[in-house]
């Protein structure tokens, strides 16, 4: 049982950051129909920010550089790719975006060279025992941040002046533009949150305690997690975004411990599969409807 | 000319809206538009009449710069806002220079609450003064909208629908409102009220411009009537003027036309033998 309790305990925290990412993939498919594929590479460029300066500047200030970091290089993405081709087809565009997650993984993997760093210094490695549970710091520290973060996120989604512009871009383009709502800076503060989501992820992923993998292609992999989640939640939900990156965590944690690790990776797959076959457009995913 | 009505200097002959020259295509080759003048007095209801096809929701696309997002775009001409250009702006602007339309379907946010599809609509605001006044407008013109305002917009009938389309894009205290068949789809009664409303919304001092096929309300409502025909603009006149003409009478407030087919035979026959007394054809 406390083996159980303390699976459930460590799915959830890996749950909430591939939560993170999915939502911040939700949000920008929301806002321009665009896959984003370049997300794993956010991950890395706010990575890759917090291992450059965490020795110089204090791992506090290094992480909140590795955020912002990450926010700024996605909206530099949109701004200079996507805003540009407004009229180009949204298949092309998702194309491009593999092209510049090809670029910058490639280009930081090489910066890196042989190391591969863990960037969660604060809380990793130091396992917390109470009540005959041994739970991962990390895990608990993101699933504490992942619960502020979402909710703050759900709040403003809701009720903020940003959150109705979203929402009404989201569900019809032309409306929205004829109440004045301005489409590129929904758009551009999109992809801005997306960013710093993944900044924050990576705090996480690149630990001894998340997957035992420091920064690099691993870390990268991780962050595709996030596809199966946001996929299986339903791609436009980010409700689904949440609840399937949740699914994911637990589903690879209990799976690694009753099945076997090499097999956990695969059975995030295959319980996707299964719950795309019973609802095809996921969970909370909106069916395609022909517009009336 | 207008000593009865007290108002701002200035103000007194001063054309809201003008559209000189305007034509429209979409893609290469469909032209929408053909070279349309129109002007919209500061105080006024102006009716755009004409069937299927004529052009009417391209204009309010063009005014609105909504053009671009159906893969159209303004050939030539130019189309002005007080003395502002507007064809060089894009939707947002638009609407922060007072201009508002309300699209063809009403298109409500399907899955916003009305309250929420309000607010969407108070962002193009200029000031928060302007939207909390224009809020109190809407709830008088619309109680029924206050009554739903946790509902989703979707699942709202769709006379309440169009209030709520017309509530939206009153939030923003628009100078000018744009109508794309608003009349469109609803029950009779429905119209009258719409059209009631349309009345009140003007009376209040803003200027509408009303695309209809309903040409018996919307000759009602508006005081200045235009009809287009393909792309162009083919008659022009006051209200009374187009009520009492024959063409209209015959192509838009008489029984409706078995086909279009033979509608259109008859609109380019009438059209053909269009009697000049009262009306003023619009030179270009």
């Amino acid at each position: 049982m406390n083996t159980f309790l303390q699976l459930v305990l460590n799915g959830l925290g890996k749950g909430a950051v591939y939560a993170l990412l999915a939502l911040g993939f939700v949000v920008i498919f929301k806002a321009t129909e665009v896959v984003n594929f370049a997300h794993g590479s956010l991950v890395l460029i706010g990575g890759y920010m917090v291992y450059a300066t965490k020795d110089a500047l204090g791992w506090p200030a290094a992480a909140a550089l590795g955020i912002v970091s990450a926010a700024l290089a996605a909206l530099l993405i949109e701004r200079l790719l996507i805003a540009h081709a407004r009229n180009a087809d949204v298949n092309s565009l998702a194309l491009l975006t593999i092209g510049v997650d090809v670029i910058i993984t490639e280009e930081i993997v090489r910066r890196l060279r042989a190391d591969i760093p863990f960037i969660g210094d604060p809380y990793d490695a130091q396992p917390l025992q109470a009540a005959g549970l041994t739970v991962f710091r990390t895990q608990l520290v993101a699933l504490i941040v992942g619960i502020v973060l979402i909710t703050a996120f759900f709040l403003a989604f809701r009720f903020s002046s940003w959150g109705v512009a979203m929402r009404a871009q989201a569900e019809n383009r032309e409306a929205a533009a004829l109440m004045g709502i301005r489409s590129s800076r929904v758009t551009a503060t999109a992809w801005l949150l997306a960013g710093a989501l993944a900044g924050v992820a990576v705090l996480f992923m690149a630990t001894q305690d998340f997957s035992g993998a420091g920064l690099g292609r691993g870390t990268h992999a991780i962050a595709l997690i996030a596809f199966p989640a946001a996929i299986l939640g339903g791609l436009d939900s980010t409700v689904g975004a949440v609840v399937g990156g949740l699914i994911v965590g637990l589903t690879e944690a209990l799976s690694a411990q009753y099945v076997s690790f090499e097999f956990s990776k695969s059975a995030v797959f295959l319980v996707m599969l299964l719950i795309l076959v019973i609802r095809p457009s996921g969970l909370f995913g909106t069916r395609e409807l022909s517009r009336v | 000319m207008c000593a009865d009505r007290p108002r701002r200097p200035g103000e007194a002959v001063r054309r809201v809206l003008s559209v000189r020259g305007l034509s429209v295509r979409y893609g290469r080759s469909v032209r929408a538009l053909e070279e349309v003048d129109l002007e919209v007095g500061a105080d006024s209801v102006l009716a755009v009449l004409g069937g299927n096809g004529a052009g009417k929701s391209t204009l309010l696309r063009a005014v609105s710069a909504t053009l671009r997002l159906h893969g159209g775009g303004v050939t030539a001409g130019e189309i002005r806002f007080r003395d502002e250009r507007l064809d060089r702006l894009d939707p947002a602007a638009v609407v922060r220079r007072g201009v508002v339309a309300v699209p063809e379907g009403r298109q409500v946010f399907a899955r916003m609450t009305v309250e929420e599809n309000l607010r969407a609509g108070g962002l193009g605001a200029r000031s928060a003064s302007v939207r909390s006044a224009a809020r109190e407008r809407v709830a008088e013109l619309f109680p029924v909208l206050a009554e739903r305002a946790s509902q989703r917009a979707g699942l709202l009938s769709g006379g309440e629908q169009q209030m709520l389309a017309i509530g939206r894009a009153l939030m923003s205290g628009p100078e000018l409102l744009l109508l794309d068949e608003p009349s469109l789809g609803l029950a009779p009664q429905m119209v009258g009220r719409i059209a009631r409303i349309i009345g009140e919304i003007h009376a209040q001092g803003t200027a509408v411009v009303l695309v209809e096929q309903n040409a018996t309300m919307a000759l009602e409502v508006a005081d200045h009537a235009a009809v287009l025909e393909v792309g162009r603009i083919a008659l022009t006149g006051t209200a009374e003027e187009l009520a009492a003409s024959d063409d209209v009478q015959r192509l838009y407030l008489g029984g409706h036309a078995e086909s279009t087919e033979r509608a259109e035979a008859e609109q380019a026959e009438a059209l053909a033998h269009r009697p000049r007394r009262s009306l003023t054809r619009w030179a270009g």
